[in-house]
């Protein structure tokens, strides 16, 4: 049952693209609506936004026409270009970062063998992008929250390129599909009714990665480098309008774009498990899969980024020295530890 | 040094703090960072000046009078009833507990009592702003820590001791209730029912706090150990009320003097930490939260029949001489010190009020710690800004 459509290679690097900015801007929407407008207010009794659109479904829009015609300011002694360039690179890291993210079996936007080496290689460039925007906004706020924000996310990515390790040694493959695969024609104990989500098996590392990604995008509890009570906005300080727009979007942006990673890594991703329509391996998955396994990763990473929005809005902040003992001394540990006991069970199983 | 401005001589002293560097390996530069006036977590216009090497205080100084209303001057042209208005604005969280104190001081220049029903309606006000203020601290806290939850649900839960100040007095943030010689009114139909029931709620809502921020384990890993006022300090530096509670020095102006209100006549008791770190202010504050709401249910259960208000002339006019009284506000003591000449009005009057000793600890206690622990001291100091400029 497949549909004959050929579509020519100009064709399918403009659907590509077209299918980035959706996974990009899809997730930054429903996550700040979803979440951050009305989850967060029943969290905390009360309503939420209500006058725009029908329950306040179209502040979204509202907010960002509201962004768009501020004034676009920079104070005197900043570097002007840098300080204009520096939220454009931590989204182009978002989208970087999405580029690797399959939605089904052929709704992919790149396929190549090294997604998850790469996918862990431009969440950083981020890093890049905040410590400019603190540095350059020559406000003593702004440098103190690009500092902590630069040691913060270099000890995170760590935690979080090792908990990966795991499944990819588990899975045998960096490439994002294959890891797909791996999971959904597996079986735990020759039950093949749930595939094998590595949920299961890499539980440890499934939580390590998750509060390494709160931590990459300095989420409470580890949101030292904005600390609107003590650092006013940290990096963000000096930004309005249209720029402080464009880092609001890469945050959300990003929780989603990293749930959808985890839920690659961890939950199976864009399948459902190959036993119940006995397909044997890719080649064998309808092509239907295409339409129904964005479906699927949409509700993941709703999921998923309700976990990190849930952990947002429940806890209070780590000082620096105590996030940092957290990293080096908890989680990198526990990380390394689940790499061992894994690459042990590879070889002996 | 005479002629120098404040401005000045803070810079001067600030430049010379610079010596002091803490990190002897590295070279490093110091940075003096204003943290407010106008700043997210002063929530109000405090200023205070830190010198900073890397993320470590080496010197702090809190630089106040941006809100001072000459609160102390102003009382010298109003008459004594017009003085309550005044005083409401202090510490505008718990405005009626400021008025006590100065009615007292009044009618003890008068050498009048207000009746029995008055003095237990007075105690109770007392305890509901009480309530009120220190709630909304709990709540604060989270935001200062960086959980907006519990802010809400302090806010939902104050309305409803709003509520019942507004009920009895008309006024949800400035009463201005107390007369000399008695109170306004006497309580509206119906008070003492909802009154239990929001003291059962407020209880509902400490364990809520209990559990969300002072149970967190980042919560007690950011303030256990942080910021520690031994007992020495925090009786030369004139602390009062739970942050001196919280350095293990059992005071309490509400047991320890007698005043004509009525907690001689409840069973309350006086928590105490002996560890006087952020975290001891917080738990102490919690718990005295819950002693007042158990206070409140008391006084309910025995309040006395009879009129609200003494004998008063109509024209009130305060025999000449001084007198003193403090009673224990929610952010400590406050006290005030009336002077009278015969007049209508008094013609002196010092305003002490807890929250501007309690901030002069911020330099000795500053030192040396992070400036995210800044945040959290100066939270759990608990300072209100009408309360320190006046």
């Amino acid at each position: 049952m497949s549909v004959a459509i050929e579509i020519p290679y100009w064709g399918q690097s403009l659907l590509r693209v077209l299918g980035g900015i959706v996974a990009v801007l899809l997730p930054a929407g429903t996550i700040v609506y979803v979440f951050l407008f009305k989850m967060m207010s029943f969290m905390q009794s009360r309503l939420g936004p209500m006058e725009a659109g029908p329950y306040g479904s179209m502040q979204l829009f509202a907010e960002v026409g509201k962004w768009m015609q501020k004034e676009d300011t920079a104070p005197a002694a900043a570097d002007h270009r840098i300080f204009k360039m520096a939220p454009l690179i931590v989204l182009l890291s978002t989208f970087l970062l999405v580029a690797v993210v399959p939605f089904g079996p052929d709704a992919w936007l790149t396929n190549f063998e090294t997604g998850v080496f790469y996918g862990l290689a431009v969440s950083s460039i981020s890093v890049l992008g905040i410590l400019v925007a603190g540095w350059s906004s020559a406000n003593k706020y702004s440098l103190l929250g690009g500092l902590r924000a630069a040691g913060q996310l270099i000890a995170y990515e760590l935690p979080l390129v090792l908990a990966a390790i795991g499944v990819v040694i588990q899975a045998g493959s960096m490439r994002m599909q294959d890891i797909v695969v791996a999971q959904n024609a597996g079986s735990i104990f020759g039950w093949d009714g749930v595939g094998n989500p590595y949920l299961l098996t890499q539980g440890v590392g499934f939580l390590v990665f998750m509060i390494a990604v709160q931590a990459e995008l300095t989420q409470p509890p580890f949101d030292m480098p904005i600390a609107e009570s003590e650092l006013v906005s940290g990096y963000m300080t000096e930004y309005s309008g249209f720029r402080f727009l464009i880092f609001f979007i890469a945050e959300f942006a990003t929780v989603g774009v990293f749930s959808l990673i985890a839920s690659v890594l961890f939950l199976g991703g864009w399948g459902v498990p190959f036993a119940w329509f006995g397909w044997e391996g890719i080649d064998d998955v309808d092509n239907w899969m295409n339409v129904v396994g964005p479906l699927i990763m949409v509700n993941k990473m709703l999921v998923l980024s309700f976990l990190i929005m849930w952990v947002r809005f429940s806890f209070p902040r780590f000082r620096e020295d105590q996030l940092q003992r957290f990293a080096w001394k908890v989680l990198i540990p526990v990380a390394l530890a689940n790499i061992v006991v894994t690459a042990i069970l590879k070889v002996a199983v | 040094m005479t002629d120098l401005s404040e401005r000045q001589q803070l810079s001067y002293i600030a430049g010379q703090a610079a010596d002091a560097r803490l990190n002897v390996e590295l070279e490093t530069e110091g940075m003096t960072l204003n943290i407010g006036p106008q700043h997210p977590a002063t929530h109000g216009t405090l200023r205070i000046i830190v010198r900073l090497d890397g993320e470590q205080v080496v010197w702090a100084e809190p630089s106040c009078g941006y809100m001072h209303r000459g609160y102390e001057k102003l009382t010298e042209v109003r008459t004594y009833p017009q003085v309550t208005t005044l005083v409401n604005r202090i510490d505008w969280l718990g405005s009626f507990a400021n008025e006590v104190p100065f009615i007292l001081a009044a009618e003890k220049l008068m050498e009048i009592e207000a009746p029995p029903r008055a003095q237990w309606i007075r105690t109770i006000l007392f305890e509901l702003s009480r309530i009120a203020n220190i709630s909304l601290f709990l709540g604060d806290l989270g935001v200062q820590l960086g959980a907006v939850t519990p802010a809400f649900f302090a806010f939902r839960d104050r309305e409803h001791v709003l509520n019942l100040i507004e009920s009895v007095t008309g006024g949800r943030f400035h009463p201005n209730f107390d007369r000399i010689g008695g109170l306004k009114d006497d309580l509206p139909k119906g008070f003492v029912d909802e009154t239990r029931r929001v003291m059962r709620k407020m209880r509902t809502y400490c364990d809520e706090i209990d559990d969300l921020l002072i149970g967190n384990e980042i919560f007690q890993a950011r303030t256990r150990g942080v910021g520690i006022i031994p007992k020495d300090v925090a009786l030369q530096y004139g602390l009062s009320g739970a942050n001196l509670r919280a350095s293990g020095v059992d005071w309490d102006l509400r047991r320890d003097q007698v005043v004509p209100m009525a907690w001689d006549d409840v069973d309350f008791k006086v928590w105490t930490h002996p560890d006087g770190d952020s975290f001891a202010r917080c738990w102490v504050r919690l718990q005295e939260t819950r002693e007042a709401t158990k206070i409140v249910d008391q006084l309910l259960d025995g309040l006395p029949a009879g009129p609200v208000m003494a004998k008063v002339p109509r024209i009130i006019k305060v025999p000449a001489g001084e007198a003193w009284v403090s009673t224990e506000n929610p952010l400590g003591e406050m006290g005030y010190y009336v002077v009278s000449k015969g007049d209508l009005g008094p013609f002196r009057v010092k305003i002490r009020s807890a929250s501007f000793n309690n901030i002069s600890v911020a330099p000795w206690v500053l030192r040396g710690v992070y400036v995210p622990d800044v945040i959290t001291i100066l939270a759990s100091l608990y300072f209100i800004l009408g309360d320190i400029d006046r």
